[in-house]
């Protein structure tokens, strides 16, 4: 098992589907390689979905929380979808908010207000 | 602080924690144990994210490390131990505040995996290394 991770454009954002094995190194990679992918590819938004994460732990939420803040500075809104409700539960223990993402229950509705902005 | 050694239970597993990959491996090891004695998602993953701050800090802080996973004699909790060899804990007091780093990290990790966690203690002196003690009820 490795952690890869896939990135899809999917209309107008890139779709990022995180694997529950994915390791410290493996996420910080990604965090370059989306960076670079949203400026070259001017996508309005990155949808990153933790559907498969079973835990989201302070270094993991830090760095998603980083990366919404890299794609508000290059103009795309980040949106965390299939957050499962113990993460969310784990994440607040954590004091962890993730106050610059916007969060949606769905990838659809994701897309849709994606659509919509 | 009670010295455990011989009424440490059943031992279930042992990761050595050198690279990122084995602090996959050691929450992935709890939490496989944590679903076969039936505990809810909730409790899995609240515990298996406090084993995951641990392990990742004893390869951070202390340069790697071992975890050992048992369960207690009376089978009322699995408990998971994490020791390192590294420069030790100097303050352990201060390490727990909320916000205090050494890493550049959240400040977040210690004090949240004690919350995270049935019971939750730790052994370090500077030039001794540090054991983290954590367990989860059963």
């Amino acid at each position: 098992m490795s952690g890869v991770t896939s990135i899809n454009l999917v209309e107008n954002a890139l779709l990022v589907s995180i694997q529950d094995d994915v390791t410290d190194t493996e996420i910080v990679e990604l965090q370059d390689t989306l960076s670079n992918r949203i400026a070259k590819e001017n996508v309005k938004g990155v949808i990153l979905d933790i559907s498969s994460l079973e835990i989201v732990d302070t270094f993991v939420g830090r760095v998603i929380a980083q990366l919404a803040g890299i794609s508000r500075l290059l103009a795309a809104d980040t949106y965390v979808v299939g957050m499962r409700p113990a993460v969310a539960v784990t994440l607040v223990e954590l004091g962890m908010y993730l106050p610059e993402t916007r969060t949606a229950l769905s990838l659809t509705h994701a897309l849709s207000q994606l659509r919509r902005g | 602080m009670a010295d455990r050694s011989g009424t440490k239970g059943t031992a279930v597993a042992e990761i050595t924690l050198a690279v990122s990959r084995d602090v996959v491996a050691a929450r992935q090891a709890v939490a496989r144990v944590l679903k076969e004695r039936g505990l809810s998602a909730m409790r899995i993953t609240r515990f298996a994210t406090a084993v995951s701050e641990i392990a990742r800090n004893a390869i951070v802080h202390g340069g790697g490390g071992r975890i050992s996973i048992y369960l207690d004699p009376g089978k009322a909790y699995l408990r998971v131990e994490c020791r390192d060899d590294g420069p030790g804990i100097e303050d352990v007091t201060l390490a727990m505040t909320e916000g205090y780093t050494t890493a550049g990290g959240l400040g977040r990790g210690l004090g949240g995996a004690k919350r995270l966690s049935h019971d939750f203690e730790i052994r370090s002196a500077p030039g001794e290394g540090t054991t983290v003690s954590m367990s989860v009820k059963l």
